[in-house]
């Protein structure tokens, strides 16, 4: 009698009835951890919408920002934005992947390599502000590049190069090692290896961190503002030694200026940046769908 | 320069070769991106500047305050000449520093030169040339429920402000006994701001002396929100930010209560404020240019329209411009390529802009 209780009781524990509200209650649980993020999303979004929707016009995109609320644009903002964050992926990414590829590939494991593991990851967590006074120091008075673009895209290049470097060596970890064993086992150098296996692998999660820290390049406004971007220019940076602004500079004035039609632009100006991230984003991400594919053929 | 330009010119046929490769899949995405990657570094760090050394614009930085005058006037001579400007935003303190380490061309600034930032400009050897372009008036502000306060006086002021008070006056009744007994919410802008340094200078008589336990807000727009939102508030920011904003907000008038000026309670207006009777919590707007910079005819271009023709602009941005004659004083003044500060004391209280130009 007492057996059989029991042994209901641990099957109906296992399989029963009972042992189902729990899960249902996990699932809605976890249901509501995605739900509440999109819908302070889809809120914040609909908002700006809103408030932008008066200001939203293809001359808002192509005019010069100017005193009068209604005829200012966002041309050299926008296009400044674009050279930087186009210039601190040419610099960062590659100096990234190729630091993480030899602290994965070929480094050894020593206390020096250790230290500087911890010291990139600590990198990744320092305040952006401070990345703009190194690059004050560094690249705008000691290399003497002034204010200029330049400088912008080395400052934003140093802040976004831990994150750079902390991603490629997790998508560098997921390869396993029985792949390169069997490269080597076919006679493959470690540099034929690399090249020809591990990278081509690894590189859609290289990507990943790639869009990550890009995206956050774009919206960064304090490092450049310490770097000596100005706020308000009357022409479209024409190269590397131009001075600049950037959507984020753009916005962050139009909120602090002292007549209320403003916010409808700085409203505006942050659909146009939300537009440009999404577009980089989808970009990326088409580009890493198509390396994924031919990985799986 | 040649070097570069070719290093330049094979960054840029090495990218249109690996599109070309890449259409005819001889070289498959992972190559191309190495290349493509390289050619671009190679692109950012090789390519000569059309324009040079400088991207020949004229250069402006400085004060918060002054931003939308300086960003009018770089508008509307672009519009006029074609020639290019840029205005910044380091702060007053900000852009003097970088006047006197000659990085940028014009500082404008809300309050004058100090003996400090006059030294570090004499060490660097830069000269530099001062004019008055504006006036600004601070205004005391309260909820427009409010329906006590019509006028303070710059006693009362100094009562609420003072370090000293600091916990003790908390309640409307303390600076008035008839005023009703009610809580006493303080708004003003933090103390970076160049508005700040001239209301404790002008109210408390010493400058960044003030009491703690207020709001602020590096962003006079919060101050608006703050105050409009709140029928216990009490609160001083730029004129300019109360123009933009007065149906939300109501005025309080200031009394100096000094003979030797106008009569009782002055609220701010444009009138008090360029004729002087707003007293004083009036105070003028400066800019100051490189005078070697001046050499450039697009810098001197610059100066002079923005000294001898902002007046319009500085109405229209919401400011109060100088009267005409002060203007013709500073013209002369920038013809004549007078250098040093009319401040040579440090920053006066209640003193017009053209009294300066004229003692000087």
């Amino acid at each position: 009698m007492t057996d059989r209780a029991s042994a209901r009781a641990s099957r109906e524990s296992i399989t029963g009835r009972r042992s189902r509200v729990p899960e249902q209650v996990f699932v809605g649980l976890c249901w509501l951890a995605l739900l509440v993020p999109l819908l302070m999303l889809a809120v914040l979004i609909v908002d700006v919408l809103l408030d932008a929707a008066p200001r939203l016009s293809w001359e808002f995109i192509i005019e010069y920002p100017s005193r009068i609320a209604e005829r200012a644009g966002i041309w050299p903002a926008l296009v400044g934005s674009v050279y930087l964050v186009a210039l601190t992926a040419v610099m960062a990414i590659p100096i990234g992947v190729g630091a993480a590829l030899y602290l994965e590939e070929y480094g050894k494991r020593s206390r020096l390599a250790g230290f500087v593991e911890v010291n990139i990851a600590n990198l990744a967590g320092v305040p952006s502000v401070i990345y703009g006074l190194l690059g004050l120091e560094i690249f705008v008075r000691l290399a003497g590049l002034g204010p200029s673009l330049l400088a912008g895209a080395c400052t934003l290049a140093l802040l976004v190069l831990p994150i750079v470097i902390v991603s490629s060596r997790e998508a560098l970890r997921t390869v396993t090692p029985a792949l390169r064993e069997s490269g080597f086992a076919l006679g493959a150098t470690k540099w034929q290896t690399v090249r020809h296996i591990v990278l081509p692998i690894a590189l859609p999660g290289i990507l990943t961190g790639a869009i990550l820290s890009m995206s956050r390049a774009i919206g960064e406004t304090a490092p450049l503002i310490v770097v000596g971007a100005a706020a308000y220019v009357t022409f479209v940076p024409d190269g590397l030694q131009s001075q600049f602004t950037a959507l984020p500079i753009q916005i962050f004035n139009w909120v602090s200026m002292p007549q209320q039609e403003f916010l409808v632009n700085a409203a505006a100006g942050i659909v146009v940046l939300l537009a440009v991230l999404a577009c980089l984003n989808a970009g990326a991400i088409l580009l890493r769908n198509k390396l994924q594919r031919r990985n799986l053929a | 320069m040649t070097a570069s330009f070719r290093a330049c010119h094979a960054a840029a046929t090495d990218a249109a070769y690996v599109f070309a490769q890449m259409k005819r899949k001889r070289i498959g995405p992972t190559n191309s991106i190495f290349i493509l990657v390289g050619g671009m570094a190679a692109l950012a760090a090789g390519c000569p500047n059309s324009d040079g050394e400088r991207s020949g614009a004229v250069n402006v930085d400085g004060s918060s305050t002054m931003y939308p005058i300086s960003q009018a006037v770089a508008e509307e001579f672009r519009a006029e000449t074609g020639e290019r400007a840029t205005v910044g935003v380091s702060g007053s303190g900000g852009g003097f520093t970088r006047l006197c380490r000659g990085e940028v061309h014009v500082s404008a600034a809300s309050r004058p030169i100090k003996p400090s930032e006059r030294e570090a400009c004499a060490e660097a050897d830069i000269d530099f040339i001062e004019a008055p372009i504006a006036y600004d008036g601070l205004a005391v502000l309260v909820h427009p429920d409010n329906d006590w306060v019509e006028s303070m006086t710059v006693r009362e002021l100094k009562k609420v402000w003072e370090p000293a008070a600091q916990g003790e006056i908390t309640r409307w009744n303390q600076i008035r006994p008839e005023w009703p007994d009610r809580r006493l919410n303080l708004y003003a802008p933090s103390v970076d701001n160049g508005t700040y340094d001239y209301f404790t200078h002008a109210v408390v008589g010493r400058e960044s002396a003030s009491r703690g336990d207020y709001t602020s807000s590096a962003d006079q727009n919060v101050l608006v929100q703050g105050v409009s939102g709140d029928p216990n508030a009490l609160g001083f920011f730029g004129y300019a930010y109360y123009a933009g904003n007065a149906e939300r907000l109501k005025l309080v008038a200031i009394d100096d209560e000094d003979p030797g000026t106008h009569d009782g309670p002055v609220r701010p207006s444009a009138d008090t404020i360029q004729d002087g009777t707003y007293q004083p919590l009036t105070r003028p707007l400066f800019i100051y240019a490189n005078r070697e910079a001046l050499d450039e005819e697009t810098v001197e271009d610059f100066v002079e329209f923005y000294i001898g023709e902002s007046a319009p602009l500085v109405e229209e941005v919401g400011y109060v411009p100088l009267p005409a004659s002060t203007t013709e004083l500073a013209l002369e003044r920038f013809a004549e390529r007078a250098t040093g500060s009319v401040f040579e004391g440090g920053s006066q209280i209640g003193v017009s802009a053209e009294q300066l130009l004229k003692g000087s």
